[in-house]
């Protein structure tokens, strides 16, 4: 019963969003404020429909309801709770249905946040954005429905794979979402942006929160799926080049790209056309990611089941959407006004290579993800495009930007000056040198690769670190006076700082990380002893033991520096009797400088187990500084949300009154 | 001149969308590749043994058999999953497997070994993965079939399973089989 609740609710949902689109598309064609203010509390019967949705379908997993195919094939009555809950969107309906559950989350958003939006471009945006949602819920509801029955019941269900039965992967999807989603938001604005024929400072003003809480979420979801491959799949590795990684990171960075052109557009009133564009782009790449993943056109260990009637369904949605936007674009960009113009070294200047660099990043990543497609479909020819040509193609394209990012925010709007900015960044040369000759001292012996990545992060930390000194005048004002400063600096600026470093830490992480891991392989049995990079550890035990709906072997290893104790480990080996296969359950000792990473092989009393560990040298680095990527990103965003669409106050009253008037 | 170039977006958009098009169109499962070996003799090899118990390979040890022979490597996450799989096929005897090992390190395969258990008749190191080059080999798990005359019979890219070996290789084996017999 409740299934087709849930059902009937998507149905409903997809009614909804068919009036949002077309009623205040056409009231804001014809000034109608009446038919304009449908959007608003259609955008909330869509988002409370679709959650109803979600609720229902939710409540046939926690309740184990085998009698709906989608449960049956994807989860299991001993399986603990929160991978019951998770196991709604381990699977690509459900995965689906928490898609069109974020998009209509973000377009209820704007109803009830933009308050301050000028009515017809809040009526087209939420119009746009409807627009997409009946596209994908009528994909669902087509192609992909979850809430079909299944007669007879089986007794229990296939269960959810083992791999995804992880905390760090029960987030990773909703938080991807969230990212890829988000950006539709971007999308909806450019779009209406481009409906209207005009694009202003307050425009960028509002798409930069949004574009900003999308581009946190991705940056946090990528994270989450990196630390997840990282301590799940046993290999001691975090980034893989795998296509549907890559299909993540393209709109990640045009999407940073895009955050910083949308800057330029609200300080300067420039580069609006390229905005609207990077907004279209961002959005596509996003779209595509869900193609790439759900079509089977490409080959990944990530594909969901293919199906070739989905793929083309969701291509015919990409069509549409991009397509329609580009024509649009190409039709109505040229008639738009050029903004402010700068000096070539500005920082304006500034950005527009950053977003020139970030532009060729995501092409090489495009080009190597989708060579193979355009190779077969061209010539028939098979490859597989690796690691290899990322590390020759994209990393050669970050050294410029990561020199730039210290620059950049040095010079001054309009015209800058660079002799005065390179002046200011002695720190900058000073730390970089400084840390390029302790880690050369370090390892003096190896190649100079890691030295050069080193002095890159020391590089753009030193020129950060002295921008935001320079901001609060420290050290050469008196010490109150520079907190007191700091206390009225906008929370952007702290966010930009805080971003900006966590890259650098980031950097050291990647780089110590590709060039001092070492890895020792042993077969041991209890009460044996191996070494690696100065601890030693030792297997103590390896008992049976019982999980919640899996077997499982748990070994104690201690580990020891110098024969003085430092911690036990307990890495895990677990087999899932329903799906027949067994996991891996590494257990990691992380310190502030690397991790010492051990798991367990398969293995018995006689003949020992296959003991595998790792030494990760700064490796807690990448996801720190993933993290204080993030926390900029959050305290941006809290900073703009006080002062958004502020001019648009007065506007906006007037607006009411006359919505009064006519109603009354 | 100014207005073509804002066309340029939707262009390029075109040209990759019709590029996603054609493979979902034509129907055509990415995974299946097709190799230029297939009838051909196996090209000339001599590859060192990986483990001290067990000989390397060289052509001689691939022909008078009906055999199959599987490039694996340690670092490579899908053959871990077909791993299973060739245990039982080895323990049940159907077919020989030879194992090639391709650009591994010794220590690494030696205990992925030990780890899972060794399904191989005999395993050679593919070290520089010359002879990966000369069979075709598209990338790590691939499996061949090879007759007794050693000619290459079929190929598999991607990890093996059950229901694959039973559709596709299971019936060539006994039609060649057949022939032998017949």
């Amino acid at each position: 019963m409740i299934a087709e609740l849930g059902h009937y609710a998507l149905v409903l949902a997809l009614l909804i969003a068919l009036v949002q689109t077309t009623v205040p598309l056409y009231g804001a064609a014809k000034n109608d404020f009446s038919l304009m203010g449908v959007a608003q509390p259609a955008a909330t019967a869509q988002f409370i429909a679709i959650a109803i949705a979600f609720g229902a379908l939710t409540h046939a997993y926690v309740t184990s309801d085998f009698s709906v195919i989608n449960v049956a094939e994807n989860s299991h009555s001993l399986k603990p709770l929160l991978y019951k809950i998770s196991g709604v969107w381990g699977n690509h309906e459900g995965s689906m249905i928490l898609w069109v559950l974020i998009l209509a989350l973000f377009g209820f958003a704007v109803a009830q946040f933009g308050i301050h939006l000028p009515p017809t471009l809040k009526a087209r945006v939420l119009s746009v954005q409807a627009s997409i949602g009946v596209a994908f819920l009528g994909f669902i509801l087509l192609t992909s429905n979850p809430f079909l029955r299944l007669d007879p019941a089986p007794i229990d269900g296939r269960d959810l794979n083992p791999l995804l039965q992880d905390p760090g992967l029960a987030f990773h999807p909703p938080m991807l979402y969230l990212g890829y989603v988000g950006f539709s938001m971007a999308f909806s604005f450019a779009v209406a942006a481009l409906i209207e024929g005009r694009v202003d400072p307050a425009w960028a003003r509002w798409v930069r929160p949004w574009t900003l809480a999308a581009w946190i979420a991705l940056t946090a979801g990528i994270t989450l799926g990196s630390w997840w491959a990282y301590y799940e799949l046993g290999w001691g590795g975090w980034w893989y080049w795998d296509p549907v990684e890559n299909a993540s990171f393209m709109p990640w960075l045009s999407g940073t790209a895009l955050l910083h052109s949308a800057v330029v557009v609200e300080k300067r009133d420039a580069l609006k056309s390229w905005t609207i564009l990077l907004a279209i782009l961002t959005f596509a790449l996003s779209l595509m990611g869900t193609f790439l993943v759900r079509s089977g056109v490409l080959t990944s260990v990530h594909a969901f089941a293919v199906d070739p009637e989905r793929g083309l369904y969701i291509l015919a949605i990409l069509v549409l959407f991009v397509g329609g936007a580009l024509i649009m674009f190409a039709l109505r960009a040229p008639s738009m006004k050029l903004g402010g113009l700068f000096q070539p070294i500005s920082r304006e200047g500034g950005l527009v290579m950053n977003n020139l660099l970030l532009s060729v990043a995501t092409a090489t990543v495009f080009i190597g993800t989708l060579y193979p497609l355009f190779l077969d479909a061209t010539t028939g020819q098979k490859v597989s495009v690796g690691p290899p040509f990322f590390n020759a193609t994209f990393v050669p394209v970050m050294i410029p930007l990561v020199l730039l990012m210290a620059i950049g925010p040095m010079l001054a709007w309009k015209r800058g000056d660079l002799s005065a900015a390179m002046s200011r960044l002695w720190f900058a040369v000073a730390l970089s040198f400084g840390i390029s000759i302790f880690v050369f001292w370090l390892h003096s012996d190896e190649p100079l690769t890691p030295v050069i990545g080193f002095a890159l992060a020391g590089w753009l930390a030193g020129g950060t670190l002295k921008e935001f000194a320079d901001r609060i005048a420290l050290f050469r004002d008196q010490l109150s006076k520079s907190l007191s400063k700091a206390r009225r600096l906008p929370r952007s600026a702290y966010g930009m700082t805080l971003a900006h470093l966590g890259l650098s830490i980031f950097i050291c992480g990647a780089v110590a990380d590709s060039a001092w891991r070492t890895e020792v392989v042993i077969n041991a049995k209890e009460r044996n002893t191996t070494s690696i990079a100065g601890f030693e550890a030792e297997l103590e035990t390896v008992d049976r033991l019982e999980g919640p709906n899996y077997h499982l072997e748990r070994a104690t290893v201690v580990i020891r520096k110098n024969g003085e104790y430092v911690t036990r480990v307990f890495p895990e080996r677990r087999f899932y009797p329903v799906q027949q296969m067994p996991t891996t359950e590494a257990a990691i000792y992380t310190t502030f400088l690397a991790d010492i990473y051990v798991s367990l092989g398969e293995g018995s009393k006689d003949q020992g187990w296959t003991l595998r560990l790792w030494y990760n040298p700064l490796i807690p680095w990448i996801w720190a500084g993933c993290l204080i990527m993030v926390l900029g990103g959050l305290i941006s965003l809290s900073d703009r949300r006080l002062r958004i669409g502020a001019p648009f106050k007065r506007a906006h009253k007037k607006v009411k009154e006359n919505g009064l008037l006519e109603n009354a | 001149m100014r207005k073509l170039i804002y066309l340029g977006p939707l262009l390029f958009f075109i040209i990759t969308a019709v590029y996603f098009a054609l493979p979902i169109l034509k129907g055509k499962d990415p995974r299946i590749l097709p190799s230029a070996m297939i009838e051909k003799n196996i090209p000339d090899l001599n590859l060192p043994p990986l483990l001290e118990t067990k000989p390397g390979i060289d052509k001689q040890a691939l022909m008078g058999e009906i055999q199959l022979v599987n490039f694996f490597s340690s670092w490579c996450g899908p053959c871990r999953t077909e791993h299973d799989f060739l245990m039982s096929v080895s323990k049940s005897e159907i077919i020989p497997i030879y194992g090639i090992n391709y650009k591994d390190k010794q220590n690494a395969a030696k205990a992925w070994l030990l780890d899972l258990g060794d399904p191989y008749e005999r395993i050679g190191r593919d070290i520089d993965g010359r002879t990966a080059i000369d069979w075709g080999v598209y990338g790590v798990p691939e499996t061949y079939l090879i007759d007794k005359y050693g000619r290459i019979q079929y190929r598999h890219v991607g990890p093996l399973s059950e229901s694959i070996f039973k559709e596709k290789i299971s019936p060539i084996i006994k039609a060649l089989r057949k022939q032998t017999n017949g």
